[in-house]
């Protein structure tokens, strides 16, 4: 699916991923506000398969799942970063939101069409006909990804085991 | 053989593999998880039953109350209905109001050099002080940890941090760390591993120890290593534990490390925290007249056996002033009872002090005695966060035992030393 780039500065915390006074009105209440101190039009107009495109120390801040859960609710394609906050990048591959990092993402324009191909590691820039490369995911976190998040990925394990103890 | 550290070693070995380099994915096996009553049962519980899962080794799993222990609202009454309930339906060991998780957990005798552990809790580094490698994780991590006995980790590189020299009177572990915030900044540690070294270091006590630990979570960082010595073997031995098989736990003298920071322990002076980031530290001299109106002696790093001792250094023969409100919330039932049979207690109490349960209390902004309006405090705790221990309004300044209990005496922000240098102690 392809959708456009949204682009970020630094150090984006977890306050304005999912900002404290929205944290208890669920998931829909606090997706609507994600990201709205950075740039207001984010929220409101990003649209599933569009990507995050940030710099350094994405997700930094509180150890809150709802900051990686507010961008997979908006259907957001994945981030990539130059780096993420250890707790962050973790709880979004948990819930199955991917995150990549990249050495260089110079030069990509905010606004422009992109197609994030995890499994080939890399962000299409379809109207340049230019594919940046990003940091392969290890296949262990590749799996959950694709098995949507370490719940989906646990019960279908869980399952597989159960068959294989039947037969 | 190559050189690794002793955060590549420890996950190497949980890992199964004989080595591992940082950067590198691997899952490793659980040799333990502390689960505490905010984070714990009525947060996984659901996730287990979605999973339909059972707990991969109720043997492996420990439950500590804390968070919401006494217990003094329906809300947290019902917390601890429900986190009791289940240590029996899953017959996990359980301490009940015995005080903070960080502090009861190593208390109880259940950590031990070189093991790998995961905690539901951010200051889970705690365990690092007996060189375990121990790290938070949230709640949808923590279920699949107690299903399956596994996580997954990306193996961290070390940032060394070297204390040179030795910690002058009346200054300590906590001043260590604030200076150490301020230095490198709360994302220091990178999510990497970060392991204390040097004279200093080497000459703490295990609880002075488990401070440094303990806020490596300030830094940001994933673990907080100190590698294991006689101090911690002999510590784990008189709570009836057994430090095992510690002594090649080490980073090797070669290994690559990712950086290194050197600080002179002798020039420390007792630090103040401004608020409202640990980062924000200062020698508590520089901070002005900063008047308080509550001094707090409690938490995970702040209130353990060694912080009551120093607290009462300070206000023996004397009392808090007129209208400051000292409270101490002694971070375990069995510090207390040490503190107790020392005449501790009976120190604080005769400066004015009041006596909270063993738990966490206004740190994690529950209960009675959360800071109201525009109140200032100076506190013993780790965070000092916009609203973490009350309203948004109220001012938190962090500092050490020694510190809090001085400034206590003089109703505003004050450097313990020149109380210290009048007792002559
Ligand atoms: S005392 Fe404070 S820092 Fe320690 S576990 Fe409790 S809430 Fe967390």
């Amino acid at each position: 699916m392809t959708g456009r780039v949204f682009l970020f500065g630094d150090d984006i915390d977890t306050d304005q991923l999912a900002p404290g006074q929205y944290m208890s009105g669920g998931i829909e209440a606090l997706a609507a506000h994600c990201l709205e101190g950075a740039r207001a039009d984010f929220p409101v107009s990003v649209k599933p398969g569009d990507v995050v495109v940030a710099g350094r120390n994405f997700g930094m801040g509180s150890s809150r799942e709802q900051a990686a859960e507010a961008l997979k609710h908006l259907g957001v394609a994945g981030v990539v970063a130059v780096s993420f906050a250890g707790i962050f990048y973790r709880n979004a591959i948990n819930l199955g939101l991917p995150v990549m990092t990249a050495p260089d993402l110079a030069g990509i324009e905010d606004g422009e069409a992109a197609t994030l191909d995890v499994d080939a590691g890399v962000l299409r820039l379809p109207d340049r006909a230019r594919a940046v490369p990003l940091d392969p995911l290890p296949d262990n976190l590749k799996t959950l990804l694709a098995d949507g998040g370490l719940v989906p990925h646990l019960k279908k394990r869980f399952a597989a085991e159960k068959e294989d103890n039947r037969s | 053989m190559m050189a690794t550290t002793l955060a590549q070693k420890i996950i190497a070995r949980a890992a199964g593999r004989e080595t591992v380099k940082p950067g590198e994915v691997v899952t490793a096996a659980v040799d333990l998880a502390m689960i505490h009553d905010s984070g714990g049962p009525r947060r996984v519980e659901p996730i287990l039953k979605d999973l339909g899962a059972g707990l991969f080794d109720r043997d492996k799993v420990v439950l500590i109350s804390d968070h919401y222990v006494p217990g003094d609202t329906d809300e947290g009454a019902r917390i601890l209905a429900l986190t009791r309930q289940w240590a029996k339906d899953r017959g996990v060991a359980f301490h009940d109001g015995q005080g903070i998780c960080h502090v009861v957990l190593p208390e109880k005798g259940h950590l031990k050099p070189g093991m790998f552990v995961v905690g539901g809790d951010s200051h889970s580094p705690t365990g690092g002080a007996f060189g375990a490698y121990m790290f938070g994780v949230g709640a949808t991590e923590m279920a699949g940890v107690l299903a399956t006995g596994e996580i997954w980790i990306r193996v961290p590189g070390t940032i060394l941090l070297e204390w040179t020299g030795r910690l002058g009177a009346g200054v300590t572990a906590k001043d260590m760390m604030l200076a150490t915030c301020a230095r490198l900044g709360m994302d220091g540690g990178q999510y990497q591993a970060v392991e204390y070294a040097g004279e200093a270091v080497r000459a703490l006590s295990m609880q002075e120890r488990m401070t440094l630990s303990n806020m490596a979570a300030e830094l940001g960082a994933q673990a907080g290593l100190i590698a294991p010595d006689e101090t911690t073997a002999q510590w784990l031995a008189g709570v009836g534990g057994d430090a095992g098989d510690w002594r090649g736990l080490v980073t090797d003298r070669d290994a690559p490390l990712l950086a290194q920071h050197v600080f002179d322990a002798s020039a420390l002076q007792p630090q103040a925290a401004a608020p409202h980031s640990p980062a924000n530290a200062a020698p508590v001299g520089d901070a002005g007249r900063v008047a308080v109106d509550v001094a707090y002696i409690g938490a995970c790093t702040g209130a353990k056996h060694e912080d009551l001792r120093a607290a009462a250094a300070i206000l023996k023969g004397r009392t808090a002033a007129p209208g400051v409100e000292l409270l101490v919330a002694p971070a375990s039932k069995t510090d207390q009872d040490r503190a107790e049979a020392e005449g501790i207690m009976a120190v604080l109490e005769a400066a004015g002090a009041r006596v909270l349960p063993n738990a966490c209390g206004i740190c994690a902004g529950y209960g009675a005695h959360r800071l109201g309006e525009d109140v200032t405090c100076i506190s013993s705790t780790a965070r000092n966060f916009k609203g973490r221990m009350g309203a948004a309004s109220s001012k938190v300044w962090l500092a050490s035992p020694y510190t809090v209990a001085a400034s206590a005496v003089a109703g505003h922000l004050a450097d313990p030393r020149d109380m210290l240098a009048e007792t002559g102690a």
